[in-house]
């Protein structure tokens, strides 16, 4: 019998159950409890709430929300502003991190220190700040609609927002955009093929100038042809603001500016850990073969950084996409402040609402880490 | 190669290689030296020189500098929130009382410094709860009145202590070989990393009073140290794995070879090596939380930057955002790049002992 | 079937020894709080009067800020005894939320503040506008009603809380902000510089507001219910904080001698002393006092009575008899 209680095994198995009941005990418990007080409390319960009218206003979406539409309606126009913010940060961030990792590697002493001192002072402030700064510092720096920024005559930027104007029809738009990947489609296979060709002959390729005409000259031709093509519904001033085109409020813009830049001095720091992670003498052997310092960079310290770089880059991207809540405090109209505000209040289901926001999160936190092990996985150093 | 020029004097040679090497970098050191001035002359003229140190009242306020009488007017209220004045003398002395034991706690010579260290650990946070919420002979101090600088402590020391421990369970506990445990603590480790905060904090605001059972209150205060500590509690497992994973396994194997069973082996060999090896990661996750503290200003607990903000509505006060603002953010400046200091020159002092 | 158990606020609160109560996040006039911490207003007076007529005390009650956001979820938790903090009487408040409200203590009346300079004459003016309004309140949704029944396009920003909205209307985010008469009369001093706003006449709905409490407890709800109408009754019935004393000594009016506890137990028949009125009067006032005091011409606010007057007088306030 001892034998049997001192089998590793058993024991396993036993301290397995217990935790499992003790778990599910207390999941009960507090289950239990929950119902109790949500039925005294008399607060309804379930998801049909989801198909209710919502009467909450959202004044900033690209899905052509109206007050009318359902909460469902309400729920994926917040999703849709937390993507739309979440990708245009991540964008920025990445150009604006790279470049002060990259200028914090300089030999100029200078240059090194102003990006230390940018680093420094955006790692040791709380996002909150940020956000409110941008949000009330660009609200006092811009003028009033009657005295707009304007640009060309069609764009106008004011403290209720930057109006843009819009195409009455976008076929065009789609055309282009669709000729424009096809034409990004055949640069990669242009690249893999003077690859391919290179490790066979050894001859170059200019893959690059031919990438400048074909993703870059090329679709800006079509995006000009299409936007020459239809007609504009442009921002006139009626009354008190700008009628027309497409607004991006400056909820929009301070969110974005904060959430890039703080994510930036992360990525920096991200940066310069992995290029400084290439040993030195890689450098040097490679300079020493007579690679010109571009070919340095493309074909011995990006590929041995890269690996470095990108699995901390994938949790800051990940920190952005959730610190995308802050918009919440500024009134920029993301999941938080749409779902877990206006409609918790509205309807007073907290327990389904804030499930269903965890929920909505967690997803599109999986997504993003399953795509970059995905990238990593590519990229990943095959070391013997 | 370059004609024999007379040798520059040290400091200016080396102000030429490092600023004036090549044409492009004397051009780039010209711009960051524009920018530099450009954007310092007017912060500097707004921030000390131009600025009113004296006085009471906004009328005292009379250049265009910053208006430093409105923070030491209110300097009180971002330092202790709405804290019953007559019973300040209570937090006074708790943070003496935890500087005291900082300060002790890291002159290495101090004799005994793992028997304070544990009593330490031990002794003063039940007896900062007493001191500042009362009961027991001292009068009760309600929570709703706690605010400014106070608080931020309060939250970030609090949640870190309940943090921690519960971290490196789940670190351990992800590395259990039994399945249902791994299984548990992964689980629980990728949720609460992969929730903004900002929800968390609302979810023990709302869900905390509805799981309990009737007439048992949790106090609102209690509830956002909850909060957070759970979601610090998930990042720093994660740092403590590394600790755990950068440990060679030959300590373990050792360590089962002389017969100790799994939580000896764990409380004597492995856990003092891999906090050693993870405490700079820690520490980055203690600034962490220190700055998310501000987001219990969403569920109107006046932490510094929640009190700040009050400031800004009292009538008598108006247009100060500015001094507000920059004030609480020098404060959480000073206190992050702090740490984060303190984290390096432990980490070089580290490496130096092992001889790395 | 559901069977809701009762419990026991009343018992409770006088165990506890205070009140709870939630009120708004900084009001003034309504719940406000100075930087003492020393909260006043129309709907603390309330507050103040419940205390003295459940705990002969005034003084004993604690006040807890909510935002728009959070006061139901503070209710509903057993977090405070009742909202007392302009909350306005809805439909589906009443049916979702699991709340009751016992009553209205201030008429409000829904309208905007707009810049001065804007020249802004009706309400009608403000088509095409960016409108600032805290989101989840009764505002929010009429204003945007109202400009969509007239088919005028309004911009409408919602905030987290009623400051953040100020504020970003003060900053030239909105053209205008939206809150009921009283509110605005009492946000005006949170402008950086009141003279140039301008708060319209033109009314667009009607917000009663009232002490609001949790479905279950219908012993507590009677006694928030019955205290708000003392406060009106003793209008009525001339009865003030300073003739108090002597209308118990010396009144003949059968109404005001059950009111002060002289006949009748009323008081005892809701689980209180007998002169739970007696002293509500007394310390705080009755409902004019109040008013006067906190918005009317007595305060920095000077709201004229209007609705909020006796029925007698023009206005909306009566209460049945005390019989």
């Amino acid at each position: 019998m001892k034998a049997f209680l001192r089998d590793r095994k058993v024991r396993d198995i036993f301290w397995q159950v217990m935790a499992t009941i003790a778990l599910v005990a207390v999941v009960v418990f507090f289950v239990k409890n929950a119902s109790d007080n949500m039925v005294k409390a008399g607060i309804a319960s379930g998801f049909n709430f989801l198909w209710r009218d919502s009467g909450i206003e959202v004044p900033f979406n690209i899905t052509g929300y109206k007050p009318s539409d359902t909460i469902w309606a309400l729920l994926w126009t917040g999703i849709v502003n937390t993507l739309l913010v979440s990708a245009a940060s991540v964008v920025l961030a990445t150009v604006v991190g790279f470049t002060v990792g990259l200028m914090r590697l300089s030999h100029n002493w200078l240059l090194s220190t102003l990006a230390a001192v940018y680093i420094e002072f955006v790692r040791n402030i709380p996002l909150l700040f940020f956000v409110l700064f941008w949000y009330f510092g660009v609200l006092a720096a811009l003028p009033t609609p009657k005295e707009s920024f304007d640009f060309l005559g069609v764009i106008f930027l004011n403290r209720r927002g930057l109006s843009i104007p819009t195409p009455n029809d976008a076929s065009g738009f789609h055309v282009a955009l669709l000729a424009s990947l096809v034409l990004i489609g055949v640069q990669i296979g242009l690249a893999r093929w003077a690859k391919a060709r290179q490790a066979r002959t050894g001859q170059d390729f200019p893959v690059w100038s031919a990438g400048f005409v074909l993703c870059g000259a090329l679709p800006l031709a079509f995006f000009v042809w299409a936007g020459v093509l239809t007609s504009w519904d442009l921002p006139v001033l009626r009354g008190f603001n700008y009628r027309g085109g497409f607004v991006l409020v400056p909820e929009f813009v301070a969110l974005f500016m904060a959430l890039s830049t703080y994510t930036a001095g992360f990525i920096a720091e991200v940066v310069r850990g992995g290029i400084q992670s290439v040993r030195q003498g890689q450098i040097d052997a490679a300079r020493a073969l007579g690679l010109t310092p571009g070919r340095v960079v493309r074909l011995v310290v990006n590929p041995q950084a890269m690996p470095v770089i990108i699995p901390p880059i994938t949790s800051q991207y990940l920190n952005l996409i959730k610190n995308s809540s802050f918009g919440a405090a500024i009134a920029y109209p993301e999941i938080v402040a749409v779902f877990m505000g206006s409609a918790l209040v509205a309807t007073g289901q907290a327990i389904e609402i804030i499930a269903i926001t965890l929920g909505i999160y967690l997803t599109i936190g999986l997504a993003v880490s399953v795509f970059m092990n995905w990238y990593n996985a590519r990229h990943r150093l095959v070391t013997r | 190669m370059k004609t024999a020029a007379p040798p520059l004097p040290g400091w200016l040679a080396v102000l030429r290689q490092r600023l004036f090497a090549t044409w492009l970098d004397t051009v780039v050191s010209l711009l960051c030296l524009y920018v530099v001035w450009r954007v310092s002359v007017p912060l500097m003229q707004w921030l000390l020189i131009e600025a009113n140190w004296n006085g009471t009242s906004r009328d005292d306020c009379t250049s265009s500098g910053a208006c430093w009488v409105f923070i030491r007017a209110r300097f009180a209220q971002f330092m202790y929130g709405l804290y019953p004045v007559p019973e300040r003398w209570r937090v006074d002395l708790l943070g003496l009382l935890a500087v005291f034991a900082g300060a002790a706690l890291s002159w290495r010579g101090l004799p005994r410094r793992q028997e304070i260290m544990v009593a330490t650990v031990l002794i003063l946070p039940p007896l900062g709860i007493w001191l500042l919420y009362g009961g027991f002979g001292l009068k009760i101090v309600e929570t709703r009145e706690w605010g400014g600088l106070m608080l931020t402590l309060f939250l970030a020391i609090y949640a870190g202590l309940i943090a921690v421990p519960l971290g490196i369970l789940l670190a351990l506990g992800r590395r259990s070989r039994l399945p249902l445990i791994r299984f548990a603590s992964i689980v629980f480790i990728e949720f609460w990393r992969g929730v903004p905060i900002i929800t968390v904090i609302f979810l023990a605001s709302l869900l905390l009073p509805l799981i309990m059972p009737t007439g048992f209150n949790v106090d609102r205060l209690a509830r956002a140290v909850i909060g957070l500590a759970f979601v610090i509690a998930a990042y720093m497992a994660e740092a403590v794995r590394g600790g755990l994973q950068a440990l060679p396994e030959g300590q373990t194997e050792a360590a089962q070879a002389l017969g100790l069973g799994y939580w000896r082996v764990t409380r004597l060999i492995v856990l003092p090596q891999a906090l050693r090896i993870s405490l700079p990661a820690m520490t980055n996750e203690f600034i962490a939380l220190f700055k998310n503290t501000t987001l219990v200003l969403i569920v109107s607990i006046f932490d510094l930057l929640g009190i700040a903000q009050a400031a800004l509505a009292d009538p008598a006060w108006v247009g100060m955002n500015m001094e507000a603002y920059v004030f609480a953010g020098a404060i959480y400046w000073f206190a992050c790049f702090g740490l984060s200091q303190w984290s390096r020159s432990r980490e070089k002092r580290l490496q130096i002992a092992h001889g790395r | 079937m559901i069977v809701l158990h009762a419990r026991a606020e009343l018992d409770a609160i006088k165990a506890r020894g205070h009140i709870e109560c939630g009120v708004h996040l900084g009001l003034p006039g309504f719940s406000f709080a100075n930087d003492k911490g020393e909260w006043t207003g129309l709907d603390v007076d309330y507050c103040k009067s419940l205390a003295a007529a459940v705990l002969g005390d005034s003084t004993k009650v604690k006040f807890t800020p909510t935002s728009v956001q959070q006061r139901w979820a503070v209710l509903q938790s057993g977090q405070v005894d009742l909202l007392s903090r302009n909350t306005t009487i809805t439909f589906s408040r009443n049916a979702t939320l699991g709340v009751n409200f016992q009553g209205i203590n201030f008429y409000e009346g829904q309208t905007f503040v707009v810049r001065t300079k804007a020249k802004v004459a009706a309400v009608k003016d403000l088509a095409d506008a960016t409108i600032c309004v805290a989101a989840g309140s009764t505002e929010e949704k009429m204003a945007a009603d109202w400009f969509r029944e007239r088919n005028l396009k309004v911009t409408i920003i919602n905030f987290q809380k009623n400051d953040d909205a100020i504020s970003a209307y003060d900053q030239g985010r909105c053209d205008a902000y939206t809150a009921g008469v009283g509110a605005l009369a009492g946000q005006r001093i949170k402008f950086k510089d009141p003279a140039e706003h301008q708060i319209l006449t033109e009314i667009i709905s009607n917000d009663p507001q009232g002490p609001v409490t949790r479905w279950g407890d219908e012993r507590w709800q009677l006694v928030v219910r019955w205290v708000l109408n003392a406060q009106i009754a003793a209008e009525a019935l001339g009865v003030t904080s300073k003739n108090v004393d002597e209308m118990k000594a010396k009144s003949t009016n059968a109404e005001v001698r059950r009111l002060l506890g002289v006949d009748g137990k009323f008081g005892a028949m809701m689980g209180l002393s007998d002169d739970w009125a007696f002293n509500l009067i007394k310390q705080v006032g009755n409902y004019g006092e109040s008013y006067e005091r906190t918005v009317g011409m007595g305060s920095p606010l000077k709201l004229q009575r209007g609705a909020n007057a006796l029925w007698t007088k023009g206005g909306l306030l009566f209460t049945p008899p005390f019989q």
